[in-house]
């Protein structure tokens, strides 16, 4: 007799993926710059760690919001008995609150129609649960987090149906390709209930323009189907275009607002992943209400609601964090993909999130998934650094590789472009006989204060794999 | 809407059940010593409020363990930064460390065997997806926590199939009744994955003995299914006879090395022990580690916040803190515990002999008008909206006998306690007083019907509309 589940003995926890393969190799052998100078450096985690001195000091200078003033203590009783599904209404204005300022003020949030979750992830699952019945589909536009393959489909039965968008055009959703998918997943019987976007969008960094989300919607409606939008990265557009968010088209354009639906989360835009804050804004109230009572599965802890309520209603905290945030990415990013061009390597051009959508197509032997796998191997193992497959996030062309670079001090960053630069001069000199070695060196020509990048005593990048100092700290 | 699953609009999500309704009356009119005296008074919610001065007063002499500092350094960004869903090993530590304390130090828990999820509701859950497909079933002991009708079944599309118990032997499980439960199962074509208890039971408020126990490892033996422990009120065992978990008798009797140590898994959390519901921490424990590596990745789905493991990883560390919590909680549940009990003597009510939980199985079989669920509503109905008290009827609980209440002593201070005994004891009399009259009526002249006595009696009762919040 089978004693536990299929769910619990098959794979759709999808962690066999080669997205979890190289943080396997890190964790064998990570970089630390004294301990392992030679050891991985992890570029596969999308983490955002460039603001956490403005951030810590808030917390320090407001110890009322860790329940650890003689005020806060006099709160501890009632945080700790509070389990109400609905969430603090501190918590549910101040996060609202704060979605609408990511969005310039150009739209307001109802606290009422938040919800929380479980991180993204569990919000995620949630909306599948409520949206669909196992073997129903969503259609996905690659390429896309590998993540969606555990979080909508393990435990729903829910299927995914990849909307294949390419590089010829930037990766661009078309009406063509949405259409495209709606058909094989008709073709394939199956009963397509949703389209999910992530904008902006994880791996590629960019965001989607007016006409595109309008374009979206139009097709939604038309197919009478839900419109998920995954806007976890809604601040960490550090610069032109503007983020426009589903929230605020649905108000420029005929919309059933029955079928829209927003999933949100503090994990990247404040760096805050292990808080666990995942957040379900639907503008259906039967799915609010459905989605509220499974929230019980995954309720945001009241002493973690209690320190977010206190941070967001900070005003001023707020509004400098916001372009604080956008400042930092914008310098790491500016920097990290000159330093690349200046060795020949090119990348998606991007306004947003934690990565690059790097280019290393001319690097392939050939123009196979197996070649990306064997470059994706030596980068791994002879340049050491983890970097993230395209093919992991069902890319349909091969060479593509999402190269994270906010989730490590300066120091680290250096080091990183050292090896990749010494990696391209090899390689440059194994294609062309004569080279010119003038750009050996990555000194940037933009001036910049080297205070800017010094950051005291940033360890090298968290995993969630046992290399915390939190995990080494204590037994 | 046909454009939503259909788990949004059945309703195995269980908020239409009486349990929740009681809820609901009670927000709309809550008791306040000063503000509202005519209120409900809460006595639907098992929580765990006698006891808050202690973690408060550590709190105040550890401020940095909520402050986010170790050794006087902030590690702000390291917790922030934290979602391994392999769980803070020292909070991991702490936690099975004190689950074996609450065990009298006689089964040890190893912190690579736990996985920490969102409370014991995600928990429970996460159990099911990973024992039991579409389908399948688990057998429960009625009467059992009406949760567990959303928790096991809703999502998951698990059924359960109750293990009926009955008063007559104070409500343990039988031979007889699991072998029913399972024939029941099979008839209906639902294969059984296997069983799940709650001990100390919620709503019984009683231990399991070491019989009964041995009676569920035999059974899951035979029949080569899994058992599932939910051991949420562990430390709230207050009296004699004490708390003899699962895996102490699987120990006693040299299980270890046999198939049925692989099957057995408990359940544990913090909400009711230390009293702290809001921050969502529960846990399982399974000796088998195909279930500990599903469960924990399925915890992506609702882990505990790292900011929560780290200041409960230095409270529960605390050695001294943890013996002196436990000393005093029980004591503080013991006392309140024969507070209600002597309360509801004294009002003619008896209820089930227990020696754990937060609560009380009260006996209001003789109250009711027949011995029906109907009158078992009616009784319900009068004692929230007239009596003016929020208990939980049996039958929310799937009790198979009408007439059996649950009432929580532990969520509300002695004095609050009095004043609900004085309403109960006032209301019994006020029937007793009624049923006597009502006898000299039917004696002394043609019978009248018993509805329309009583409905004399209580004009002021009415249905009410139940709110969808």
């Amino acid at each position: 007799m089978v004693a536990i589940s299929k769910i619990a003995t098959g794979n759709g926890h999808g962690e066999d993926s080669p997205y979890f393969d190289g943080w396997k190799a890190y964790e064998t052998n990570p970089f630390h710059p004294i301990d392992s100078p030679d050891g991985v450096i992890q570029m596969g985690l999308a983490e955002n760690q460039l603001c956490f001195n403005f951030i810590k000091k808030w917390v320090m200078e407001h110890p009322e919001a860790s329940l650890c003033s003689a005020e806060g203590v006099n709160k501890f009783k009632e945080t700790a008995l509070f389990q109400d599904y609905h969430g603090m209404p501190e918590f549910r204005e101040a996060v609202a609150k704060f979605m609408g300022k990511v969005r310039g003020g150009r739209v307001k949030f109802d606290p009422d129609r938040i919800v929380m979750s479980g991180g993204a992830t569990g919000a995620h699952e949630m909306v599948a649960f409520c949206l669909a019945d196992p073997g129903e589909a969503f259609l996905v536009p690659t390429p896309y987090y590998p993540g969606f393959d555990r979080d909508l489909r393990w435990r729903t039965g829910v299927e995914l149906v990849p909307v294949v968008c390419e590089s010829s055009n930037n990766f661009k959703i078309t009406r063509a390709a949405l259409e495209a998918a709606y058909e094989k997943a008709k073709e394939a019987n199956l009963r397509v209930k949703g389209l999910l976007i992530t904008n902006p969008s994880n791996p590629l960094g960019t965001i989607l323009d007016r006409d595109t989300l309008k374009g979206i919607v139009k097709f939604i409606n038309e197919k009478n189907i839900h419109l998920i939008g995954d806007e976890i990265y809604a601040a960490t557009v550090f610069m032109e275009p503007e983020f426009v968010s589903i929230s605020e088209i649905i108000e420029e354009v005929e919309c059933n607002r029955d079928l829209i639906h927003i999933v949100y989360s503090l994990s990247k835009d404040m760096g805050f992943p292990g808080f666990r804050v995942g957040i379900v804004y639907s503008y259906n109230d039967a799915v609010v209400s459905c989605a509220r009572k499974m929230s019980s599965f995954g309720l945001v802890s009241s002493q973690t609601q209690h320190l977010i309520a206190t941070m967001l209603s900070d005003d001023d905290f707020v509004d400098s964090f916001i372009v604080e945030s956008k400042e930092q990415l914008f310098k790491r990013h500016k920097y990290f993909t000159l330093s690349l061009s200046q060795v020949g390597i090119g990348s998606l051009k991007s306004n947003a999130g934690l990565f690059i959508w790097m280019d290393l197509r001319k690097l392939l032997k050939e123009k196979t998934f197996d070649a990306e796998m064997d470059l994706w191997r030596v980068i791994i193992n002879e340049v050491k650094l983890n970097v993230s497959p395209g093919s992991s996030f069902h890319c349909d062309e091969p060479g593509w590789f999402r190269v994270c670079f906010a989730n490590m001090d300066d120091n680290t960053m250096e080091v990183a472009l050292l090896r990749i630069t010494t990696f391209m001069h090899k390689h440059n000199e194994a294609m062309v006989p004569r080279k010119l070695c003038r750009r050996a060196s990555l000194k940037l020509s933009l001036s910049r204060r080297r205070d800017d990048f010094m950051s005291q005593n940033m360890m090298s990048p968290h995993s969630p794999i046992p290399q915390s100092p939190l995990v080494r700290a204590r037994t | 809407m046909g454009l939503l699953s259909r788990k949004v609009t059945c309703n195995s999500h269980g908020q239409d059940s009486s349990y929740f309704l009681g809820w609901q009356e009670y927000e709309k009119n809550p008791y306040h010593e000063v503000n509202n005296p005519q209120g409900i008074i809460q006595m639907g919610l098992a929580e765990n409020q006698l006891s808050f001065d202690l973690p408060e007063s550590w709190l105040a002499k550890n401020a940095d363990a909520a402050g986010f500092k170790r050794d006087g350094q902030s590690i702000f960004k390291e917790l922030a930064l934290f979602q391994d869903y392999h769980g803070l090993p020292a909070f991991k530590k702490a936690l099975v460390d004190f689950m074996a304390e609450i065990r009298g130090n006689k089964v040890t828990f190893d912190p690579s065997h736990i996985v920490l999820t969102a409370g014991a509701t995600s928990a429970n859950e996460t159990l099911m997806f990973c024992l039991a497909e579409q389908g399948d079933a688990f057998l429960l002991p009625t009467p059992y926590y009406p949760g567990f009708d959303r928790d096991l079944k809703w999502r998951t599309g698990v059924e359960i199939v109750p293990i009926q118990c009955t008063s007559s032997n104070r409500f343990q499980i039988t031979a007889p009744a699991l072998d029913e439960a399972y024939q029941q199962a099979q008839r209906k074509n639902l294969r059984v994955k296997g069983v799940l208890v709650t001990n100390p039971s919620n709503p019984l408020g009683t231990t399991m003995r070491r019989d009964e126990l041995d009676l569920l490892i035999n059974f899951i033996t035979d029949k080569e299914i899994h058992l599932i422990s939910d051991e949420i009120y562990s430390g709230t065992v207050f009296s004699s006879p004490g708390f003899v978990s699962i895996m102490e008798v699987l120990k006693d009797r040299s299980l270890e090395q046999t198939p049925v140590w692989e099957r057995v898994h408990i359940v544990y959390s913090l909400s009711k022990d230390l009293g702290l519901p809001g921050f969502r921490v529960g846990a399982i424990y399974s000796n088998d580690p195909i279930v500990v590596a599903a469960a924990t990745k399925m915890s992506s789905f609702g882990l505990v916040s790292s900011q929560t493991q780290y200041l409960l990883s230095a409270m529960l560390s605390d050695k001294k803190f943890t013996k002196e919590y436990m000393a005093k909680n029980h004591k503080r549940l013991q006392k309140q515990q024969s507070r209600l009990v002597s309360g509801l003597e004294k009002a003619g009510i008896g209820c089930l002999e227990s020696n754990a939980g937060l609560f009380c199985w009260v006996d209001m079989r003789h109250l009711l008008s027949s011995n029906t669920f109907e009158a078992e509503m009616e009784l319900w109905k009068r004692i929230v909206y007239d009596v003016k008290l929020n208990i939980s009827p049996g039958s929310s609980c799937h009790c198979s006998e009408p007439g059996w209440f649950r009432v929580c002593f532990a969520n509300i201070s002695e004095d609050t306690l009095k004043l609900a005994m004085q309403r109960l004891k006032s209301f019994v009399d006020s029937v007793a007083i009624n049923n006597q009259n009502h006898q000299e009526l039917k004696n002394s002249r043609k019978k009248f019907r018993t509805k329309w006595v009583f409905r004399l009696s209580f004009q002021s009762f009415h249905d009410r509309e139940q709110d969808e919040r």
